[in-house]
């Protein structure tokens, strides 16, 4: 046995076994619950090996790498981890490596900051290597907003455990105290006499391996020289230029290029399939193997040839249809699963009171359904992968949210181990959680195999409309009662097929009920930036607003009087402010206003809308957005999220909404299937709130939720037409302005 | 049909033979070795494709390779000069004016062409020409910052 293995503790793949099962991918719910579970992947004792100048490996306790997984799904205590390791070379560069992956989010820019914050190196002299399975240490993937709660701290702590390590040796070497030394700028200084010497002198090429002390001093934010401040994305040159390789760039020698004969609906069984004259076309390889079939060529013009010389026979089986979406959801609803109730949100409970006896006490019942279709992520770079297979390894570049869960995913179809497969994520033309599955990987791998040369594969616009998966639909019902003072005193809420984030409402209602019921969904759902949030808080925020309306209460004055939450409260009162709450609209317009918290951070927004109902036109003219995560990491990479978030929200606001009948998505192409563009944004003002004394949470979803029922409530306050479904514009606003 | 064709593409003259209904995207990313340009829809309607054929803005995935024989074509590959970025690139680096940047070379291509036509273009203006180009990640308002950046770039440039 050797040291590191000593350190590592058990071995992995029993600590993996433990974990199994968790990394379900179609259960939404699943993936609520999950959190980010870091944990040691196996042996990396070749690239240690490798490398040059001083490693230092870092196990993180459990107990200070991050609170203990949430749900059921969780039991016993994590294991060892590992949770990110740093390499420092004889130049004195710094290489930091975590499998979490960049899709736009800036995770890369934003622990290349937690790196210099804490071991006080500049950041040009920092490079972080992300999503590559083989190099990186295991995480479960990139999404729940985990990154800066979890991630953030962690490479903090072992980019603070190497300071103190190279401050030890220099005090060594020097024969001085620790006490006359410091650390800045890539070097230790001698605060005495001024002595100083690079990191790399002191390293001396050791191998140098610790598990990080409990107690390792980290920068305390109000002193932070490099976290919480604008740092500039790390790689933006590369993209400017066109430089950066997405997978859909990555060239292999001898490569040949895939495409893969899809079924004319989604639910459609291949009976019998003529490949003879696409197999007789030069260089095309042609693979059957039970439904899947697909080719590989010299070039995506002669795969896509032999595809069409493809004549297949398909078996029609009874297939979905948007017909009674709603209807359907509810009827095949497991009503009562006690699984699902009680848990949402977080830290307050689902249950309390008597809901019945308060609607019975309460001065206005008000009982209304909201509805939320099923939208797509739309990614601008579609899934994609390449494939190369060398002695029985397999090597798959791809854009995923879950490398190593795309790894054990490919090592389950292949027969491997999963240590005979390496994932390596490029930085990926976004994600917003809708690249947890490796089916690209899978089907170029396969390609590849069979080609015995490497595979790129390149999802169409349309594939990745029609196979991927979506954010589920869902019908909300909510119960409330007031008094007339404007106190809520009941609140039932029943989530149906959509999801549980957001679930609970934050506000104050001493008898409340909030249940999720699973159904047979029609399509293949997933996650997606927010979760439910987005549809839950839609539908209470909408609900709330219609409160305000029967009870004759400004919408901003009803929630403070139910609102204690010093958190939510702030970020309102900030919108309310910057928006000029309470001035008269103008003819024609109308104000909203939402509000809402999850994943830790907090939103609130305010719009304003022009509604023309006689010309069926509704403009989103203003949005104003206040957010608060903590302690801000980068003031403008947040403001970078915040605001795309908002507008990409305005697509699920307004108009998206997959349609599908008889089991083909019928809007599966982006001139059909309309999202934000140029000319619908508003003009929009973020306000940050910087809680120093906050620990960080993640900011990529949560701006995302409030946008469409302040939307909503202003359409309202400018028409009088009150829209209950996600995308307001749809056929209830169709329903509304016709005749 | 498969035949000779010469592209001229950033300046370099370039003879091909291929199939001249190939999409020009795919000749420049799989023949040329091009990849600044991007597949994102196949139809023309998220930009994120965009060359400039003769100095105008062209969705280069619907465009057939055979019909810009012989005309100028550039992509973001050719807007340096003496290691130099573009004041557009340069604009979009300062603006950041991305997240995760795969729609940011066929921006960048767009505004090269609306700068060419209307060097001084109001928001509204930027807003109307882009139109045709997705940004996902939502960072539209950025970009407008940034084109209207390098407008003021390219004023100062070229006085």
């Amino acid at each position: 046995m050797t040291d590191r293995e000593r350190d590592l503790g058990q071995a992995p793949e029993v600590e993996a076994a433990q974990w199994g099962g968790v990394w379900e991918v179609e259960r939404y719910e699943l993936w609520e619950a999950a959190g980010d579970a870091v944990f040691s992947g196996w042996s990396r004792r070749e690239f240690l090996q490798a490398a040059g100048g001083v490693v230092v490996c870092l196990l993180v306790r459990p107990a200070v790498a991050q609170p203990p997984p949430r749900g059921r799904f969780f039991s016993g205590s994590a294991p060892r981890q590992i949770g990110a390791w740093l390499h420092l070379d004889e130049k004195g560069n710094v290489t930091a490596y975590s499998g979490k992956v960049e899709v736009g989010q800036n995770v890369r820019t934003m622990l290349v900051q937690a790196v210099a914050e804490e071991l006080r190196v500049p950041v040009e002299r920092i490079t972080m290597v992300l999503g590559d399975t083989q190099q990186c240490p295991f995480d479960a993937g990139t999404f729940g907003s985990r990154s800066a709660p979890s991630m953030v701290p962690q490479m903090r702590r072992a980019a603070a455990a190497l300071r103190e390590v190279l401050l030890d040796l220099a005090a060594e070497r020097w024969q001085v105290s620790r006490d006359a030394l410091a650390a800045e700028q890539g070097e230790i200084l001698h605060k005495g006499d001024g002595r100083r010497i690079p990191y790399q002198e002191l390293a001396g090429g050791q191998r140098i391996m610790r598990i990080i002390p409990d107690d390792v001093p980290l920068q305390p934010p109000d002193r932070w020289q490099v976290q919480g401040t604008a740092v500039k994305k790390v790689n933006a040159l590369q993209i400017v230029t066109g430089k950066h390789r997405y997978t859909s760039d990555v060239q292999l020698p001898g490569m040949l290029y895939g495409k893969v004969l899809r079924p004319p609906a989604l639910r459609a069984r291949l009976r019998s399939v003529e490949i003879r004259h696409a197999e007789s076309r030069e260089g095309v390889v042609v693979v059957r193997d039970g439904d899947f079939v697909g080719v590989a060529a010299p070039t995506a013009w002669d795969a896509e040839q032999a595809l069409a010389a493809i004549e297949a026979d398909w078996e029609v089986a009874p297939e979905p249809d948007d017909h009674n979406l709603y209807e359907d959801l509810k009827r095949s609803a497991v009503s009562g699963d006690a699984r699902f109730s009680g848990r949402a949100g977080f830290g307050r409970s689902g249950a309390a009171g008597d809901v019945e006896r308060s609607l019975r006490e309460a001065d206005i019942v008000l009982e209304q359904a909201y509805r939320v279709a099923y939208i797509a992520h739309a990614p601008l770079e579609p899934r994609a992968a390449v494939a190369q297979w060398e002695d029985g390894r397999l090597t798959v570049w791809t854009g995923t949210q879950r490398p190593f869960g795309v790894r054990d995913e490919l090592a389950r179809q292949f027969g491997l181990s999963p240590d005979q497969v390496r994932v390596i994520v490029p930085d990926t033309g976004s994600g917003y959680g809708g690249k947890h599955t490796g089916e690209a990987a899978i089907e170029a791998a396969r390609l590849a195999r069979a080609a015995g040369r490497p595979v790129k594969l390149v999802w169409t616009r349309e594939e990745e409309f029609q196979w991927a998966y979506f954010r589920p639909a869902g019908l909300i019902e909510i119960r409330s009662g007031v008094r007339r003072d404007g106190r809520l005193i009941a609140w039932e809420c029943h989530n149906y097929n959509s999801g549980q984030s957001a679930l609970a409402t934050p506000y104050d209602v001493p008898n409340r009920r909030v249940e999720f019921h699973r159904s047979d969904a029609p399509l293949r759902q997933g996650s997606y930036r927010a979760l439910a949030a987005t549809a839950n808080t839609f539908a209470r925020e909408t609900h709330m607003d219609e409160l305000a309306v029967k009870l004759q209460l400004d919408p901003v004055e009803f929630r403070l009087k139910n609102l204690t939450d010093p958190r939510l409260t702030a970020v309102l009162k900030a919108a309310v402010e910057a928006f000029g709450w309470g001035k008269p609209a103008q003819n024609g317009r109308g104000f909203g206003v939402a509000c809402g918290t999850e994943k830790g951070s907090y939103v609130a927004t305010c719009a304003e809308v022009e509604v023309d109902p006689e010309e069926k036109r509704v403009r989103v003219v203003r949005a104003v957005t206040a957010f608060e995560c903590g302690a801000i990491l980068n003031p403008d990479q947040l403001r970078n999220q915040v605001e795309g978030a908002l507008v990409m929200g305005l697509g699920g606001a307004l108009w998206e909404e997959i349609r599908f009948q008889q089991g083909k998505i019928t809007n599966a192409r982006f001139s059909a299937y309309r999202v934000p563009r140029f000319r619908d944004i508003p003009s929009i003002e973020v306000v940050l709130l910087d809680r120093k004394d906050l620990p960080s949470a993640g900011a990529g979803e949560t701006p995302i939720i409030a946008i469409a029922p302040a939307v909503g409530n202003a359409i309202y306050a400018a028409c009088g037409i009150r829209l209950r479904s996600m995308p307001l514009l749809g056929d209830e606003w169709k329903a509304a302005t016709s005749g | 049909m498969r035949r000779q064709l010469e592209l001229v593409v950033n300046g370099e003259a370039r003879r091909l033979e291929l199939e001249d209904q190939r999409s020009l995207l795919s000749v420049l990313r799989d023949d040329l070795g091009l990849y600044g340009a991007k597949y994102g829809c196949g139809e023309g309607h998220c930009g994120a494709c965009t060359v400039l054929v003769d100095g105008v803005p062209r969705r280069s995935c619907t465009t057939q390779v055979g019909t810009v024989a012989g005309k100028e074509i550039t992509t973001v590959e050719g807007l340096e000069h003496d290691g130099k970025l573009h004041p557009v690139q340069q604009a979009f680096l300062e603006e950041e004016a991305f997240q995760c940047g795969y729609c940011t070379c066929g921006m960048i291509m767009g505004a090269c062409g609306l700068l060419r036509r209307n060097p001084r273009p109001t928001a509204a203006q930027i807003r109307t020409f882009l139109d045709g180009h997705l940004c996902r990640c939502g960072t539209y308002q950025r970009i407008v910052a940034a084109v209207q950046r390098a407008s003021r770039l390219l004023q100062g440039a070229q006085p």
